[in-house]
């Protein structure tokens, strides 16, 4: 009893460290939505992707000492084309066979790279430098650190950008009709190979810019790190229905909420299960997710 | 002869033999929810989680024979496949996939907090009952077991769900009660699976039962070929021999493996052995002897 009565004191606080923690889950968990809604693909190398990001922004931060905005370019600017290249080779010749045969070359892909990773990089945990210095704002109860501002407004900035580009360009509404029907794009004149790599790109961006906040926050980053923050982000995208940009946030939201919430509580042990126990829960009381579409059964 | 057992009895080569045979026992009971049935399941290793430390448990604290212990591991695992697949088994394809992955995720971190499974130490001290012979005698009956389903009413339905289940569901298959049962039975050899596994190893850890085991165990049944028991028994014998040949490579094996991982979907996407019916093939070939036999006796008769 008395420690929820320190929850509840601590309730304003939790939700802002949960918002943060969503956040960088939401800029993952986007990437593999806008993928699995136009080729209908659990994207596993999308883990490994943001992994590589935020290893490129620990090398340009510590080894070239580049500003920490830069950083995050760099990384956009290798994991962007790394995304293009696995698509064409591993995913684009097998478009059109199983779902299965697809999703074991994904894993793969993404075994290569957690493997070249480690042997580049070695498989310890290695700690980020701290460089947005540790400034401590208060506002009433809530402590906001300098860092949790930073990630809040980084992710804010490219969450706002991909709902314009898929809403408002060209490009993105050659997404969102391919989405719809790919065959149907694709006699509308749509270069659909061109848009996938560019979905894959986009989704790319956003999870090497996560990978390096979320290294920058957490302050540890190894090979394996992908893995399980991966199927997380997965598990966010589902359950905020998958295919759909809004429902991706509000999964990767609600998700770092109740993680943070969970461990508040005392669950800190199983703070890797209460992502797959939400996700098991939402699927049987609504099969596609908070915002999904139904499926629906044609003969 | 003496240079066969001499090879068998090799420690190195014995051991591999016999974790190959445990593997397939397991990798036959996600054959027949992924291969036959056509359900998604990225959460084996969880089942087999379940029958391990089932298992283990009962051979450590109660002594009871160990294959009882066994057999009562597969039972459990079967149970939990079957609490599983109640709720879930109206999602369909890649969400009823990451359910089940979730589900093996929740296992593996229970039983790291959990004090009787010994926790993130693992649980040491499992009696060694695990034998060649054991593992073949009952690996043989699996693969004795997976012909009977495939010749029975109940495969055929599943089959049939598999191709179309909208169809079948028209053709009065209950499907619902067809996909729970057949999750429980693949579940229930992933639990025997595991208890030889324990008595195997000797030691069980949760963190060999993650993700990577259970996409291992994917693996095995869709490179030999989906849906076909040789294929099944190709897939794991060769993936799980495949990392002691590729030794000689040392740190780049792993690299090697996940880069034919990729070569081998684009090139054959339906496994090694997908698309070939061994059947057809052994009955075109016994017709063929048949027809050459006939048609020498016509060619002496002739005579």
């Amino acid at each position: 009893m008395e420690q929820f009565q320190v929850f509840l004191q601590l309730l304003p606080q939790q939700l802002v460290n949960g918002i943060t923690l969503g956040a960088t889950y939401a800029l993952i968990a986007l990437g593999y939505t806008m993928v699995y809604g136009i080729i209908q693909l659990i994207n596993f190398a999308h883990g490994e992707i943001y992994m590589i990001g935020a290893f490129t922004g620990l090398l340009l931060v510590v080894y070239f000492k580049i500003n920490f905005f830069v950083a995050i370019i760099g990384a956009i600017l290798l994991c962007v084309p790394l995304a293009m290249l696995i698509e064409r080779v591993a995913y684009r010749p097998l478009r059109g066979s199983t779902r299965l045969a697809t999703l074991i070359s994904a894993l793969g892909v993404s075994l290569f790279l957690q493997t070249l990773m480690t042997l580049i990089m070695g498989p310890n945990a290695q700690g980020f430098p701290e460089i947005v210095k540790d400034t401590i704002y208060t506002v009433g109860s809530v402590r906001f650190s300098l860092v949790q501002i930073v990630i809040l407004l980084v992710s804010s900035i490219f969450m706002v950008a991909l709902t314009l580009i898929v809403k408002y360009t060209k490009v993105g509404k050659a997404m969102r009709a391919t989405s719809e029907s790919y065959e149907t794009a694709n006699l509308m004149g749509i270069n659909i190979n061109r848009i996938i790599s560019y979905t894959f790109a986009i989704g790319a961006a956003l999870a090497g810019a996560g990978g390096v906040l979320v290294g920058m926050y957490f302050n540890s980053i190894h090979p394996m790190m992908g893995v399980i923050v991966g199927l997380k982000c997965f598990c966010a995208a589902v359950l905020g229905g998958i295919g759909s940009i809004p429902g991706a946030m509000l999964g990767g939201m609600f998700l770092g909420v109740a993680e943070v919430m969970g461990v508040a509580l005392g669950f800190g042990t199983y703070r890797d299960a209460i992502a797959f126990a939400l996700l098991i829960l939402v699927l049987l009381i609504k099969p596609t997710g908070i915002m999904g579409r139904p499926i629906q059964r044609k003969v | 002869m003496e240079s066969i057992f001499g090879f068998f009895s090799d420690p190195y080569i014995n051991q591999i033999l016999t974790l190959t045979g445990v593997y397939l026992i397991t990798a036959l009971g996600l054959h027949l929810i992924t291969g036959l049935t056509g359900l998604f399941s990225f959460g084996h290793a969880g089942f087999m989680s379940i029958g391990a430390y089932t298992a283990a448990l009962l051979s450590l604290n109660l002594g009871t024979p160990f294959i009882l212990n066994v057999f009562i591991g597969g039972l459990a695992a079967g149970l939990a496949g079957m609490l599983l697949a109640f709720p879930s088994m109206r999602l369909t394809g890649d969400y009823l996939g990451i359910t089940t992955l979730g589900f093996a995720e929740i296992i593996r971190i229970v039983f790291i907090n959990l004090d009787i499974t010994g926790g993130a130490r693992g649980l040491a001290g499992i009696p060694r009952d695990t034998s060649l012979a054991i593992v073949l005698v009952i690996a043989t009956l699996s693969i004795i077991c997976m012909y009977c389903i495939y010749d029975s009413r109940f495969g055929r339905a599943l089959t049939a769900i598999r191709e179309d289940e909208l169809a079948a569901e028209a053709m009065g298959i209950n499907v619902l009660f067809y996909k729970v049962k057949i999750f429980a039975t693949g579940t229930f050899f992933a639990g025997i699976g595991g208890g030889l596994y324990a008595h195997l190893i000797q030691y069980l850890n949760p963190a060999d039962f993650g993700v990577s085991r259970s996409f291992e165990l994917l693996n095995y049944v869709v490179l030999g070929g989906l849906g076909s028991v040789p294929g099944t028994i190709l897939g794991t014998t060769v993936l799980s021999l495949a990392p002691e040949f590729l030794r000689f490579v040392h740190e780049y094996r792993m690299l090697i493996y996940s880069a034919l991982m990729v070569a081998m979907m684009i090139f054959r996407p339906h496994g090694l052995l997908g698309g070939i019916n061994f059947r057809k093939l052994l009955f075109d070939l016994i017709q063929r002897i048949k027809s050459r036999v006939t048609l020498s006796k016509d060619a002496r008769r002739g005579q």
